[in-house]
């Protein structure tokens, strides 16, 4: 293979995984979070100093895929929406841990679980869907 | 440590051009020869420049730079394309050849260890001295020949691994398993690398900082070469082991640096190991409408 054969196939390869890029979220990971991990409760629930934290995490991981304020950006899903929401600490914390591959959400499990639980903390200090805002 | 101005004056400009930028950061881990079960976030870019240099006994000393492009082509898929050369002391400065790897995770979720798969063509040069990978027989006599006799001989492989991570406590701690089959007529050679590192803290602050102890990671790296199909195991191979460390600025430029030591006589007795990386974040955004890009 020479070299501008090789360029035109990487090239390929990028511009036909566009359609695996995003998929819509829907849901159906809320029902594959074990009872045990459901009923995890988060350490740093309530305190304003890990949702400050949480805040930076959040704009520096997840803020380009889910929007600065967090309504989702490009079908990828709002983190303020009536699903996160009525979700527990515990079922985010898997989503987080694990991800939705196939749905397009990575694992964040190269966060260490803390930083995880204070990124939770600060999505419970975000008002509903379609209010602005959402500083801690 | 030998660093010619020619690549002076390139790593100079390419750290510059990092530092100016300002995109936000990644998590990777520190080290420079095990890969962990991370792959690039779905849409991003990241470009890096990973550098090697050493002088090895009865050697000229060298300097190889490495650029990488590596894109997440998906949550499950992510691709890679490096281009490499060297510059060797007394000797010539050459380009190496490239690579073109790609990384699967294979499971939906994470387990305890969590697997990925690695397949990658290489068409390099035997003048190459990037040690992105140790395999069978390689040892410090390839670095003792000039590149007039190495470089007009390319060889074209390809390269699985089996990586497997597992994350608890704030610690990673990564395997690989390696085999290479060089393309033309030669058996199967074997490698393998282990990585450990976590972060100096756990809890991240709630200020913006640059000096946090959340932006640094510590560990250790150990890496070799297993022999070939038919004479498998430590003989005759080259091993290393160094502390690595990186340290992530908050304008989204990583900074990885890390002095590794060969354990045996068939191994370079020190390799100095830096890399700069910076990573675009949602590049294919850029190619959607206007539109839709603010839409919401």
């Amino acid at each position: 293979m020479n070299l501008r054969n090789f360029v035109v196939a990487a090239a390929a390869i990028l511009l036909c995984s566009s359609s695996l890029l995003v998929a819509e979220a829907d849901g159906k990971w809320l029902a594959r979070v074990p009872d045990e991990d459901r009923s995890r409760v988060n350490p740093f629930a309530g305190q304003a100093k890990a949702g400050a934290a949480g805040k930076v995490i959040f704009d520096e991981n997840c803020a380009r895929c889910h929007g600065a304020d967090a309504n989702g950006i490009h079908n990828r899903p709002s983190l303020r929406s009536e699903r996160v929401r009525h979700a527990t600490d515990g079922q985010l914390a898997w989503m987080l841990r694990n991800g939705n591959p196939y749905k397009g959400m990575p694992p964040w499990n190269s966060l260490p679980e803390q930083q995880r639980w204070q990124v939770i903390t600060y999505l419970r200090t975000l008002p509903p869907a379609g209010v602005p805002g959402g500083k801690p | 440590m030998f660093v010619p101005p020619a690549f002076g004056r390139a790593l100079f400009g390419a750290a510059v051009s990092l530092i100016l930028a300002s995109v936000l950061q990644a998590q990777e881990k520190p080290y420079f020869v095990t890969y962990s079960t991370d792959l690039e976030e779905p849409g991003n870019l990241e470009i890096a420049l990973k550098g090697l240099t050493a002088s090895p006994k009865d050697a000229n000393a060298f300097v190889s730079p490495t650029i990488e492009l590596e894109y997440g082509a998906t949550a499950w898929w992510t691709t890679e394309v490096y281009g490499q050369g060297q510059a060797t002391e007394n000797d010539s400065t050459v380009f190496t050849g490239f690579r073109f790897e790609n990384r699967f995770r294979p499971l939906p979720r994470e387990y305890f260890v969590t697997p990925v798969l690695y397949v990658e063509y290489e068409s390099v040069s035997n003048a190459d001295k990037s040690i992105l990978e140790v395999t069978g027989h390689d040892g410090i006599a390839s670095f003792q020949v000039n590149n007039a006799q190495s470089h007009p001989i390319v060889e074209h492989s390809l390269e699985s691994k089996l990586i497997l991570s597992s994350n608890f406590k704030g610690w990673n701690v990564s395997e690989n398993f390696i085999a290479e089959k060089n393309l033309s007529n030669e058996p199967w050679e074997f490698g393998y690398s282990l990585g450990a590192a976590r972060p100096l803290t756990l809890n991240a602050s709630p200020r913006r900082c640059t000096l946090c102890l959340q932006n640094i990671d510590a560990g250790a790296e150990l890496y070799g070469g297993l022999g070939t199909r038919y004479s498998f195991g430590l003989g005759q191979t080259s091993q290393y082991a160094g502390p690595v460390f990186d340290f992530r600025t908050p304008a989204g430029v990583t900074y990885s640096f890390s002095p590794q030591f060969g354990l045996n006589d068939n191994s370079v007795g020190t390799l100095w190991r830096f890399k700069i990386s910076y990573e675009a974040q949602q590049i294919r955004d850029l190619f959607k409408s206007s539109s839709k890009r603010n839409a919401q």
